[in-house]
């Protein structure tokens, strides 16, 4: 436990030397570590000269492209340390049985999982997603950047912010020992007094005003700047679920902040909505946490079906199966998901009529999604399938998929959840459907856009490898972990009593080792398509004979993405131009009035952590500067009406130029 | 359909079409207003009085008229004040409503009958202590 | 740049290809529809702060209750105040409509004014509650009461500080584009919060005082 001073410091509140972990090796070690590793990249890139370069055109822009590739990085790298807690916990889990305590004390094991909970949900799966989204949407609707160009940089820096308070917690301080839900009253301030709790509100709520933001922009996008011609019947099936997954988010988060705002209300003023005295009620907070947190599951898998949608057309050459019936599918389970939620807490006590309607709810809600399968299964039979990585991952994901949406339809019985509610089996459950779903979704969509964002192919050699040490790793890893949930162990032990368990941890843990190497692989998989990059050069633009919008420009698209707004008269747009005989206008190219950079939104959402670490370590003084600095560069931004400028219809015709001598220099 | 007014001012082209650009708000009248302000007096002034007089016998009963006359206020708000109609934007501002009325009746109603479940079967039951005990616990 | 015309693909040559482009294309600005679809996500919000008044509304911890606090001539005082400015909101966009600038500012003050006053009001209630040890630690319902009324509250603070700033802007650069779209969004905003209010003096004060 960390001793925090009594007494408040005016200017370093409850901060002290004590915060920083010197007694623990591994944090220590890893502190060291990374603080190399950034000196090094800082010395680099000072070397290079590239932070002017750097702060133009990455940091201040609001290119829907440059913020999509950023909010992927930040995933990507977010998904070495969620893993690297995964790899801990296994390693854990493999050796604590009997008489042996391992070497994470639950002091520290709790911290881990609930680091890698959250990490993986907010700082890897929504990131991903999100940068998905935001690359591909406007491109495949014609557009030439989303609705509200600054909101979209606000909204990453916010979400990278949050991902930077989660960070430090490991080495100023601690994070909350709670679960990644943080259930009240452990996560109360009399059960949890120390910073771990609060490290953990504050990087949520920023990240989720992130988010939100997001939301709204890529619904009114999809709404308001489709092409002339692009009826919603019309749009691409990835667009159809971005539109379901940002309704999802608008509908969803504010449930997350009013749940989390209240929370730190009774920790820092003392108020009692989730306490066990004095009228409070720690139920409430479950009901309104699952409320956000089981829309937040389809908001991460309702993309991911979108990807698979287009991936199977375009690699069996086919339109795809049954265009309505999927929206519409997407659609219903878009609502339902708003009325199965207490199926995460059936054994909290609501009784048999609250749990049977419930249960026969989440039952409903698989049914779309079977449907969906189908229609994928169906869009294959007599195509000519061609197993690009992409498809390769859709197919481990048909099939893994599927198995975890079955142990879902067994938890949904209540009677059947009262055994295994929070035991291993929910917990191979979840993961088979996100690593499945979500991440399997993740990697076949960064295979197949690659190209788009980066002009050249990624290497098919190592992404099958990773493909294959993911795929098996991933039931070696977890099929154990179902028959422990079977036996009864229970989830968040950091040691088993019985030892004639330790075979089925030893196995998981050895297919987490599996899972690593496919990490290790894909990372290999970049460098070497980055040094390859000739070879794997994209210069048509359109690598795998695409369907969509998006395939109609060159790899990577011009900042304005179409010298001319496209016109739409079909499905399948892309694909119903090829085959009437479109050709590229090589003349008459106008100017194109284009938003300008800003480093507005860099600077609010740093103001924001700022406000948020002050607030966790009681320094008010500095909080209320913050705030204070906050609120004046809003307004002032306010006062800036100059935000946009035009591109020369010179520059246009040069640009599209030279796209025209790639395309010719293709043999 | 050339428009002179495409690259000046902060906007593009069609700032200066007020009903295109510049959405539901401006559709208003003097007229509308009036109505809408003398409308939500009324429907405010009942329910103060009705309370505040303790007119009608049983508190359910009057809670389920104050109730109900919040909500065609609401109404009265939405139409008046705020131009709400289905055609402004296409439809989609009255889809957003509709929606999000549909999830604030879920989370309301479905918290409301979920914790009251909850508080029956889970909240402590004390031997030995009175019915106003219980209420003040 | 003023010679070219907005128009569909004939006016291209007439190949395949130009029934797929169209040379200039204004989307609409989706500002409005952002905003309104911002204020229904903070209208969950506040159906989450409701519902937590409606599950712990009663739990009053042996300590005082709606009926022995509220004074609903207040409330009804402080409705006044934000029904008046809601419709002296209204004035100040017809202003905006035909351009009157200084009519446009003269309503948007009296506004803010009515505001302040609403704000001046509930923060004296708020303070005479502290004072009377009913301060929002007390119970599970005056938690709730505190955060669902002083959420509204900052909501309000938030809106006039931003009306102010807008005023500033106005008499700046005028009734242009831009104002106008903010003005808009300000008037919804607004509203909605009158909106929020009903329920808030509906369902915490007259309710709260019914036995």
């Amino acid at each position: 436990m960390q001793a925090y001073p009594t007494e408040t410091d005016p200017i370093f509140g409850r901060l002290s030397w004590e915060a920083i972990p010197f007694h623990e090796p591994i944090l220590l070690a890893t502190f060291a570590g990374v603080a190399l590793g950034g000196i090094a990249l800082v010395a680099l890139l000072t070397y290079f000269r590239v932070w002017g370069y750097l702060w133009k055109n990455w940091i201040t822009s609001i290119d829907h492209k440059k913020i999509g590739i950023m909010y992927m990085i930040l995933g990507l790298i977010m998904l070495l340390r969620g893993f690297a807690d995964a790899l801990m916990m296994r390693a854990q889990q493999a050796i604590a049985f009997g008489d042996s305590a391992g070497f994470l004390p639950p002091h520290h094991y709790d911290q881990v999982f609930t680091a890698h909970g959250v990490i993986m949900i907010f700082f890897v799966a929504m990131p991903l997603i999100t940068g998905l989204m935001n690359y591909v949407v406007p491109l495949q609707i014609g557009a030439r950047d989303v609705a509200f160009p600054f909101l979209n940089n606000f909204s990453f820096w916010m979400t990278t912010m949050g991902a930077v308070l989660v960070m430090a917690s490991l080495f100023v301080g601690e994070f909350a020992r709670t679960g990644w839900l943080a259930f009240p009253p452990l996560s109360g301030i009399l059960a949890s007094p120390d910073v771990g709790v609060d490290y953990y509100i504050w990087s949520l709520q920023i990240a989720g005003v992130g988010t939100l933001l997001s939301g709204v922009n890529l619904l009114v996008t999809i709404v308001k700047m489709r092409a002339p011609g692009m009826d919603m019947m019309k749009m691409p099936v990835f667009t159809w679920t971005a539109l379901c997954t940002n309704i999802l988010i608008v509908a969803a988060f504010p449930v997350l902040t009013a749940v989390l705002g209240m929370l730190s209300m009774d920790r820092l003023l003392g108020t009692h909505f989730f306490t066990n005295e004095l009228g409070g009620n720690a139920m409430m907070y479950v009901n309104l946490i699952w409320i956000w947190g089981h829309p937040e599951v389809y908001i991460l898998i309702l993309p991911c079906f979108g990807i698979f949608s287009e991936v199977v057309s375009t690699y069996c050459s086919k339109r795809l199966f049954g265009y309505t019936s999927m929206v519409y599918a997407t659609c219903v389970i878009m609502i339902l998901s708003y009325l199965v939620w207490l199926h995460h807490f059936f054994t909290m006590g609501s009784g048999a009529s609250v749990n049977s309607f419930f249960g026969i709810t989440t039952m409903i809600i698989s049914i779309p999604t079977g449907a969906k399968l189908f229609n994928w299964l169906f869009t294959m039979y007599r195509g000519r399938i061609r197993f690009e990585l992409p498809m390769m991952w859709t197919v481990a994901f048909m099939v893994t998929f599927t198995i975890g949406g079955m142990t879902g339809v067994m938890l949904a019985i209540p009677p059947a959840d009262f055994v295994l509610h929070n035991s291993l089996f929910l917990i191979a459950h979840f993961h088979n459907v996100i690593i499945g779903g979500v991440l399997f979704g993740l990697f076949a969509g960064i295979n197949y856009w690659f190209p788009k964002a980066f002009g050249f192919k990624l290497d098919v050699f190592w992404g099958k490898v990773s493909f294959w040490f993911w795929v098996v790793g991933f039931y070696v890893a977890w099929m154990p972990v179902y028959a422990l949930g079977f036996m009864g162990v229970t989830r968040r032990l950091n040691h088993i009593e019985d030892p004639s368990l330790a075979p089925y941890f030893q196995v998981a843990a050895f297919g987490v080792v599996l899972i690593a190497l496919g990490i290790g692989a894909m990372l290999v998989q970049f460098g070497v398509s980055f040094m390859r990059r000739k070879q794997l050069r994209d210069v048509t633009g359109d690598p795998w004979g695409g369907r969509t919008l998006e395939w109609s420009t060159s790899s990577p698209p011009p900042d304005y993405n179409f010298a001319f707004t496209p016109v739409v008269h079909d499905n399948d747009t892309w694909a119903d131009m090829k085959k009437n005989g479109y050709k590229r206008p090589l003349k008459d190219f106008v100017a194109i009035h284009m938003p300008s950079n800003t480093g507005a939104g860099f600077i609010i959402a740093a103001l924001s952590a700022v406000i948020g670490f002050a607030t966790i370590w009681h320094m008010w003084a500095l909080a209320v500067i913050g705030f204070v600095a906050m609120m004046a560069v809003i307004i002032g931004h306010t006062f800036n009406y100059k935000r946009d400028f035009y591109i020369s219809a010179e520059e246009v015709t040069r640009t599209e130029e030279q796209h025209t001598a790639l395309l010719g220099s293709h043999v | 359909m050339s428009d002179h007014n495409q690259h000046h001012g902060h906007g593009h082209g069609h700032d200066d079409h007020h009903d295109h650009a510049d959405g539901s708000a401006v559709h208003g009248s003097m007229k509308d207003y009036v109505i809408g302000f003398v409308l939500s007096v009324i429907l405010t002034a009942i329910p103060f009085w009705l309370v505040m007089n303790h007119v009608i016998e049983s508190p359910a009963t009057t809670a389920y008229v104050i109730l109900g006359f919040a909500a065609v206020q609401m109404v009265v708000h939405m139409v008046y004040f705020l131009h709400m109609n289905s055609k402004s934007e296409g439809g989609w501002n009255m889809l957003a409503l509709i929606f999000t009325v549909i999830i604030v009746v879920i989370t309301l109603a479905g918290s409301i009958w979920v914790m009251y479940h909850m508080n029956a079967n889970m909240m402590p039951v004390m031997e030995g202590h009175t019915p106003q005990q219980m209420h003040d616990m | 740049m003023s010679d070219i015309n907005v128009t569909s693909a004939g006016a291209m040559s007439a190949d395949p290809s130009s029934r797929y482009l169209v040379r200039e294309h204004h989307p609409e600005h989706g500002t409005m529809l952002g905003f309104w679809i911002y204020l229904m996500s903070d209208c969950l919000i506040f159906a989450c702060l409701f519902a937590t008044y409606a599950v712990l509304g009663r739990n009053y911890a042996g300590g005082p209750s709606g009926g022995e606090l509220f004074d609903l001539k207040l409330i009804a005082l402080n409705t006044a105040f934000l029904l008046f400015s809601s419709i002296t909101y209204g004035f100040a966009m017809l202003q905006a409509k035909v351009k009157n600038k200084g009519g446009t500012l003269l309503w948007l003050a009296v506004t803010g004014l009515f505001g302040l006053c609403f704000l001046g009001v509930e923060i004296y209630e708020f303070m005479h509650l502290i004072h009377e040890g009913a301060g929002p630690q007390r119970s599970g319902f005056l938690t709730s009461f505190f955060a669902l009324v002083g959420t509204h509250g900052l909501h309000v603070t938030f809106g006039a500080i931003w009306l102010v700033t807008l005023m500033v802007q106005i008499s700046k650069h005028g009734l242009h584009a831009a104002n106008m779209r903010r003005l808009n969004c300000l008037s919804l905003f607004w509203h909605f919060l009158d909106v929020v209010w009903i329920g808030v003096f509906t369902f915490v004060y007259l309710m709260g005082v019914l036995p």
